[in-house]
């Protein structure tokens, strides 16, 4: 009983972790927390059931689809919102109230455009079968989840680890006026952050989509506030950190609804950032800086 | 005339009364964010204090005076108690913590069923707010906002709100004074939040979410915050506009998302802005440089 809740936890915390990756690279890249990455949560699920239910489009296309999708409107907004802010030198907190301002657009929009019902991906597109393995009861479904975000997760820390434009995107977070005497493409390198931070996000919104198997113009809500939670708890820009506590959060979540009761559920990423602040202010992997005069 | 009027206030009486209770919440969001500090719980404190009064109303039978200052001063003790450790946090993870704890509310009160109604909400709240108490309400925390902006008070806020270690180089108390807009701006929210639910005669959880917290952000920073004037008229154009776009329908929540990105974008001080109304022709004076 225990190895199945682990498992569906590892699942869960694996689409927490991919949803907090890109909120976390925005920050730590372009220095921004974009609070519209829940709208474009929900639509990346939305792009993914038009692309199967309209296009026709089988089920790993459909996710290309959304991840492109997702990941142009949110070069999109960094083009045409945050990008006059950067050149303004706004003090941080005005990215995030457009942000807010965006979110609640893209929301509402959606809400007109599909209505507010809940939708469901049609039941042929859904892999039925399930396995089992060591005396669990496994999915294919949800290996499938556990299996794109490892795949996703994995790319991007080897780039950000490993490769030339990784380390760019390093020299930016540090200074990106230093990275533009640098000779490195600033612009060029927001736009793609901007890309696949959104993608990332729409992903995380098809993944869920699946495993909850219900859409609704809402749904990026609860995400936002539980990824908020996580990047704060893995260090605000952490990308390591906030792979672990999207999984953290994904087992105590899961646990919680276990032993405690499934009513609490949603306040358990709440309860852990508010003790976690608390004794960190700066998160649990975070460092803390102060400014000196 | 008089047929009129009272034709007009029959129609509308809601609608001006939701104004006033609109323009406390800008105000209430205005002073925390006159000292600096974008915190997200407005909302969460205006359900505390609508909870609160109501319950007591309705089950404990209090005076309405009484069960308004309750409905003030609960806020006002739940935002000095999460102030102490959240306070300390700065920019964005204050906003964050402060979202985080709207949410907590929010599911608390859905939690407490028996006491709450739960995510039902609760029904039959006698309908005691009368016109002139949110006119008075308006009147009295305009006019103690604009005596605390003149004072010692009103200029620390301001000190911390440019640079908060010069501030503390300078001797002001930052947390003290920070506390204070905190704690304070929870009470003007518990304020709008007693006399909000002694006038629609229901409240549920949902009133007090995200959505709300982010209509209480968009009227302050659609008006500004330079003056006082700012919060009021935001919270007018705010109020008044799903009415002059109910054609709209459904797609209402879109102007107000775009209005909130478009003022920051193109107005980043607000509607109410001295320094622009100054370089207006006519009103500009000769030798004073921009």
């Amino acid at each position: 009983m225990l190895e199945q809740q682990l498992f569906n936890a590892l699942s869960l915390g694996c689409v927490y972790a991919l949803f907090a990756l890109g909120f976390t690279l925005v920050f730590g890249v372009l220095g921004v927390v974009n609070l519209s990455q829940g709208a474009i949560f929900m639509l990346g699920a939305y792009a993914a059931l038009t692309a199967i239910v309209r296009l026709h489009m089988p089920l790993w296309a459909a996710i290309a689809f959304a991840f492109a999708f997702s990941g142009l409107v949110g070069m999109l907004i960094d083009r045409i919102v945050l990008k006059p802010l950067r050149r303004r030198d706004a003090p941080h907190l005005i990215p995030m109230i457009a942000t807010i301002g965006l979110g609640l657009a893209i929301n509402s929009l959606v809400q007109g455009a599909f209505g507010a019902e809940n939708q469901r991906f049609p039941s042929e597109v859904l892999p039925q079968d399930s396995l089992v393995i060591a005396g669990i009861s496994v999915t294919v479904l949800e290996l499938g989840i556990i299996l794109v975000s490892f795949v996703l997760m994995t790319v991007l820390l080897i780039t950000m680890k490993k490769t030339q434009l990784g380390r760019a995107l390093r020299a930016i977070a540090e200074s990106p006026k230093a990275a533009r005497l640098l000779g490195i493409n600033v612009d060029g390198l927001f736009m793609l952050t901007s890309f696949v931070a959104a993608g990332l996000g729409g992903v995380s919104g098809v993944l869920i989509g699946l495993y909850s198997n219900a859409l609704f113009p809402l749904m990026g809500q609860p995400m936002l506030h539980k990824g908020i939670a996580v990047i704060i708890l893995g260090g605000m820009g952490d990308i390591r950190g906030a792979m672990l506590a999207g999984l953290f959060l994904g087992f105590a979540e899961v646990l919680s609804v276990a032993y405690i009761g499934s009513d609490m559920r949603d306040a358990v990423a709440f309860g852990l950032l508010f003790l976690v602040l608390l004794v960190r202010p700066k998160g649990l992997f975070g460092s803390v800086q102060e400014r000196k005069v | 005339m008089i047929d009129y009027l009272d034709n007009f206030w029959s129609v509308y009486s809601n609608l001006v009364l939701t104004l006033g209770t609109n323009a406390l919440l800008a105000l209430s969001i205005y002073l925390t964010l006159s000292c600096g500090m974008l915190a997200m719980a407005n909302a969460a404190f205006m359900g505390i204090g609508a909870y609160t009064s109501a319950i007591l109303t309705m089950n404990c039978g209090w005076p309405f005076p009484a069960a308004i200052a309750a409905g003030m001063a609960m806020p006002a003790l739940v935002a000095f108690i999460i102030g102490k450790p959240t306070l300390r946090l700065s920019g964005v993870y204050l906003a964050m913590a402060t979202l985080a704890f709207g949410e907590v509310v929010r599911l608390l009160i859905i939690r407490a069923e028996s006491l709450t109604g739960g995510a039902l909400g609760l029904n039959g709240i006698p309908q005691l707010t009368q016109w002139w108490h949110v006119l008075l309400a308006v009147v009295l925390v305009l006019f103690v906002l604009a005596r605390l902006r003149r004072s010692k008070i009103g200029r620390a806020f301001e000190a911390i709100k440019e640079d908060e270690t010069a501030a503390g180089l300078m001797g002001i108390d930052v947390n003290g004074h920070k506390m204070l807009a905190f704690a304070l701006g929870a009470a003007i929210a518990g304020l709008a939040g007693t006399l909000d639910a002694h006038l629609t005669f229901f409240i549920g959880p949902q009133e007090f979410g995200f959505d709300r917290g982010v209509e209480i952000l968009t009227m302050t920073i659609l008006g500004g915050i330079n003056s006082l004037f700012g919060p009021v008229l935001g919270s007018l154009i705010v109020t008044l506009l799903p009415e002059l776009l109910s054609s709209l329908k459904d797609y209402r929540a879109v102007a107000n998302g775009l209005i909130l990105v478009l003022i920051v974008l193109f107005l980043p001080k607000g509607l109410w802005n001295p320094d622009w109304m100054r370089r207006l022709p006519g009103l500009r004076k000769k030798g004073v440089a921009p």
